[in-house]
């Protein structure tokens, strides 16, 4: 029992806010906003208590110290998408429906959470299902909106046809091998053609879950349609979550071809990083910007996966949960700005700063930080991210990864130019924040400062952390 | 607290002052006094400095200290001083006090300029006791970022076309350095064991000839990046004629020392093999730079495009001088480092004061302002006279000690690379007294000059410290160049290793 408890803790706060949702009058819908982000918090917090680690249901399920950790980090993201979506739920449109918001994001983190943990095929596939489906429905929150009725629409589409592919790759690994548990798989893999065409399909059913180029056509307009909170949960959270996995599978399942893979992930990452980047310096809407600087991010991921050591998947966690607090910081501004104003062009936000030093400043530290200048956490996640790549003699890999952190910070500091210098006849207007967006936004800048300068933060993902040999 | 640190600490402290300030007065006099108390610091530093050498505590560096921040990684907060370093910070702290009051009269976003501009100082200061590669690639680029926001924010004409151009080809020169320290740290112990990222550790170890040759040109070009080597010089005409005077000072005056510093410190100290083998590639493009700059110089007629030249001309002659390989002319390099850093402030600061009154920075539109503003006149004149090395100044000092230590250098190919060099010289003092001629003698050729006034009070403050700086260098330049000596003997000990020639 105790070692699913993330799951289980998360399933029963679910289950409550059903059943206070169903006792809750019709004008009396918002109250449920501060229960369900205290029992999250606390969820969270629990999560962190330590208790045993082992296996369930023979080998379906199991969880190390390393996987109780990478769910920590998604609750940390959840919890503070929760605190950042309070004030677009009380928006008049979303009156209706917040429970439902809550509950259907917490589903597809419980389906995060049992994929991560998965043991064998079966289980990873029903957790990712899990956590796709109500994405779909979370991407059409705001159905009256022609844009995101789109983006569900167009998500549940292409997660469908990844899951396709997916499952084509699945049912070879099971014919040419047949078991679906990752150990004997990984035993008896024997790289015929037939496992290698399986060993593609996933990849690619993978590829696009992370939305890897060329597999991340779907990104940019999904990720513009859904709701601004919905679109920091997909670039952050569940964009983390299927990296973790992918590293898993790939380190446990297929570690007799690692040879094989690292190639391919050599040329994908390189196409991810350079693509995502030359796209999103043209975008002007902030969220189909952040969603391709986001599918860039992606492609640093993978020079960590490549690392194939203690030290890559380290620094895999370790971006990502930087990551999570940069991405949610800039989410987080132009949630509120959007919430505000309704604006979501770069161009708005000229002389952003003159009117609104705080946020622009927030602003600020997550751009520069997804862009990794130091002294903010970013630059020691990507320098490490570089250092596990290096370590393996991939040195010109390396150089084209920073040459693509210069293109990045090129389009960031577009951003932090409309704000900071540009000069505006109308800018947009000093407003007051809401205590739960404060909350929020100081939380990510506190993430943001201190998980970079501190190093025990590292040394501690280090020690749970194992590589491929 | 050790006094290194406090280095890093004071600035901190000031930008938190700063941020608790209500007016724009508390702010200015926040970012004096901390800088002031910086220039002390550094004072007593130098003077510590030299009471240790001369009590016969001959260590490489002094004041070390070394705390573990990454064990995995084994990333140390390790820091320490040569008499190189001190120099260099001394200069720092010359350059930013002075920067502090030729800024008075900022007046748009008065408490963040001051932020950002001590922000940057602070990367400044911590690259330069940093003795561990990684601290020192954060404050480098701690050191460049600011840039971006101060002539984006606070410059004049293409402003925002300027600081981007900058930022992206100084932060490209980043991603150079970046790759090949970490091509250091993963050679850093052949025998396999612990890596580190420690310069001192590094400097003991032999790297393979083949490794040293594959990363020498990632750090040479990348911090040569910085020191605006040709071609890769762009960045700082633009930069700097678009910059706001302070940051033009700070950066001409110390950003560009960083590139030098970066170059013999860890490219060619800690390759040294690969430096005798590439070097001439380098010397090269360096000699291209001086002369380039200079002619570059003689066409310009906007006064910063005039000084942003000249400062290529003269850092070409620092990483020229680098590349020599002997005593003689790297003690020249550092000299023309501190003499260039102070004699650049300076003259960024004068011609900050003179358009703040005449509203132009184009020559031909001025004359005659040695009569009305005669303290400015002659700061300037010192400034030029100092510039193409008159005897007596600092930059005598410095160009003499280059070119004698060059010409040690017996080969054809090294003699004729100096001889183009020292021709520069002649060019150097064509646009310097053209420009005297033009803009402080003659006729007042503008009615509107007439009722100029001269320096106030903090603009001959900050003039006059760099004056007293570069004169003091000029009359006894001992005791500067004895402390540098000190502190390249290692370096030089470890190319004599490396090359069988010398």
């Amino acid at each position: 029992m105790l070692i699913m408890r993330h799951e289980l803790l998360l399933v029963t706060i679910t289950v409550i806010l059903l059943l206070v949702e169903i006792f809750l009058p019709h004008d009396k819908k918002h109250k449920i906003i501060l229960p369900a982000i205290l029992l999250m918090g606390l969820v969270t917090i629990a999560g962190f208590i330590p208790g045993p680690t082992g296996i369930l249901f023979g080998g379906m399920y199991g969880t190390s110290s390393l996987i109780l950790l990478m769910k920590n980090i998604l609750n940390i993201g959840v919890f503070i998408i929760f605190v950042q979506s309070v004030s677009w739920l009380k928006l008049e449109e979303q009156k209706e429906k917040i429970s439902e918001f809550f509950i259907l994001l917490l589903s597809t983190l419980i389906g995060m959470d049992y994929m991560i943990s998965s043991g064998d095929f079966l289980m990873f596939y029903l957790g990712l299902e899990l956590a796709t489906i109500p994405l779909a429905t979370l991407a059409a929150f705001e159905r009256y909106k022609e844009k995101s009725a789109e983006a569900g629409v167009k998500l549940i589409f292409t997660s469908a046809l990844s899951s396709g592919i997916l499952l084509y790759g699945l049912s070879m690994i099971y014919g040419t091998t047949g078991t679906v548990y990752f150990p004997e798989v990984s035993a008896a893999y024997t790289a015929a053609p037939l496992q290698i065409l399986a060993f593609i399909f996933f990849f690619a059913g993978m590829a696009f879950k992370i939305s890897l180029v060329p597999f991340h056509l779907w990104a940019a307009d999904v990720y513009e349609g859904a709701p601004i909170n919905v679109t920091s949960y997909l670039s952050v959270i569940s964009k983390g979550a299927a990296a973790f996995i992918f590293m898993i599978i790939l380190y446990t399942v297929f570690n007799k071809i690692a040879l094989m893979w690292r190639d391919v992930i050599y040329v994908i990452a390189i196409l991810t990083m350079t693509l995502g980047n030359l796209f999103a310096m043209r975008q002007r809407n902030i969220k189909r910007f952040l969603a391709f600087s986001s599918i860039a991010q992606a492609g640093f991921i993978l020079l960590g996966i490549i690392g194939q050591s203690q030290l890559g998947m380290t620094t895999v966690v370790y971006f990502v949960l930087i990551y999570i607090f940069s991405n949610l910081g800039a989410f987080g501004v132009a949630a509120i700005i959007s919430n505000k104003t309704g604006k979501e062009s770069i161009d708005d936000y000229d002389g952003f700063y003159r009117t609104n030093p705080l946020l622009s400043l927030t602003m600020m530290l997550a751009l520069f930080s997804l862009a990794g200048i130091p002294p903010v956490a970013g630059f020691f996640g990507k320098f490490f991210l570089f250092a596990s790549a290096a370590k393996q003699g991939m040195y010109i890999l390396v150089f084209i990864a920073v040459l693509n952190t210069i293109i990045s910070l090129y389009y960031y500091l577009l951003v932090i130019k409309a704000m900071f210098l540009n000069r505006s006849d109308q800018p947009i207007g000093y407003f007051k924040s809401d205590g739960y967006t404060k909350f929020g936004l100081a939380m990510c800048v506190a993430g943001i400062i201190i998980i970079g300068l501190a190093s025990p933060v590292y040394e501690f993902i280090l020690k749970l952390s194992y590589g491929l040999y | 607290m050790d006094i290194l640190t406090s280095f890093i600490v004071i600035p901190f402290l000031t930008i938190a002052g700063l941020v608790f300030c209500k007016d724009h007065k508390q702010v200015k006099l926040t970012a004096a006094i901390g800088m002031g108390i910086q220039l002390i610091l550094a004072a007593v530093l130098i003077i510590l400095f030299l009471r240790e050498r001369a009590a016969g505590n001959m260590a490489e560096m002094l004041f070390v200290k070394d705390l573990v921040w990454f064990p995995s990684l084994n990333i140390h907060y390790l820091i320490g001083v040569d008499g190189i370093s001190v120099a260099m910070i001394g200069l720092t702290s010359i350059v930013i006090f002075a920067g502090i009051f030729a800024s008075w009269e900022v007046v748009e976003l008065p408490k963040e300029f001051f932020i950002f501009l001590i922000l940057l100082s602070s990367g400044v200061f911590g690259f330069f006791i940093s003795l561990d590669l990684f601290t020192l690639f954060l404050f480098y680029e701690i050191a460049v970022i600011p840039m971006y926001l101060l002539i984006g924010i606070w410059g004049t004409g293409p402003r925002e076309y300027s600081a981007m151009k900058l930022t992206l080809m100084l932060m490209g020169g980043s991603a150079l350095i970046l790759v090949g320290l970490l091509g250091l740290y993963f050679n850093s112990n052949p025998s396999g064991g612990q890596l580190t990222f420690s310069l001192l550790a590094i400097s003991k170890v032999h790297i393979p000839v083949e490794i040293q040759k594959f990363f020498f040109p990632f750090l040479f070009i990348g911090f040569g990046v910085l020191g605006a080597l040709f071609p890769f010089h762009t960045w700082s005409p633009d930069g700097h004629a678009s910059a706001p005077t302070a940051v033009s000072m700070l950066h001409a005056g110390v950003l560009m020392k960083l590139g030098g510093y970066g170059c013999f410190r860890v490219a060619v100290f800690l390759l040294p093999e690969a430096a005798h083998e590439l070097g001439w590639i380098f010397i090269i493009l360096t000699t291209i730079s001086v002369i380039y700059g200079a002619f570059g110089a003689i066409w310009q007629k906007d006064l910063k495009y005039i000084n942003a030249y000249s400062s290529v001309s003269h850092c070409g002659m620092v990483l020229f001088a680098i590349l020599m390989f002997n005593k003689t002319a790297m003690t020249g390099a550092v000299l023309q480092m501190i003499s260039h850093g102070i004699m650049t402030a300076l003259f960024f600061a004068l011609i900050g004061m003179i358009y703040g009154r005449t509203h132009t920075r184009y020559i031909n539109e001025m004359g005659g302002l040695m009569k009305v503003m005669p303290f400015l006149g002659v700061a300037y004149v010192i400034g030029g006279l100092a510039s193409l090395g008159l005897p007596g100044f600092s930059g005598f000092v410095a160009e003499m000690t280059i070119f004698v230590g060059a010409f040690q250098n017996v080969d054809a190919f090294h003699r004729v690379a100096t001889i183009i060099a020292v021709s520069s010289i002649v060019v150097t003092a064509v646009y310097i007294l053209r420009v005297v001629g033009i803009l402080l003698l003659g006729k007042i050729n503008n009615e509107h000059y007439e009722h100029l006034g001269d320096a106030k009070w903090y603009e001959r403050l900050s003039t006059g410290v760099l004056i007293f700086g570069i004169t003091a260098i000029g009359m006894a330049p001992l005791w500067l160049s004895e402390m540098i000596n000190g502190g390249l003997g290692p370096i030089i000990q470890r190319l004599l290793m490396a090359s069988p020639i010398h």
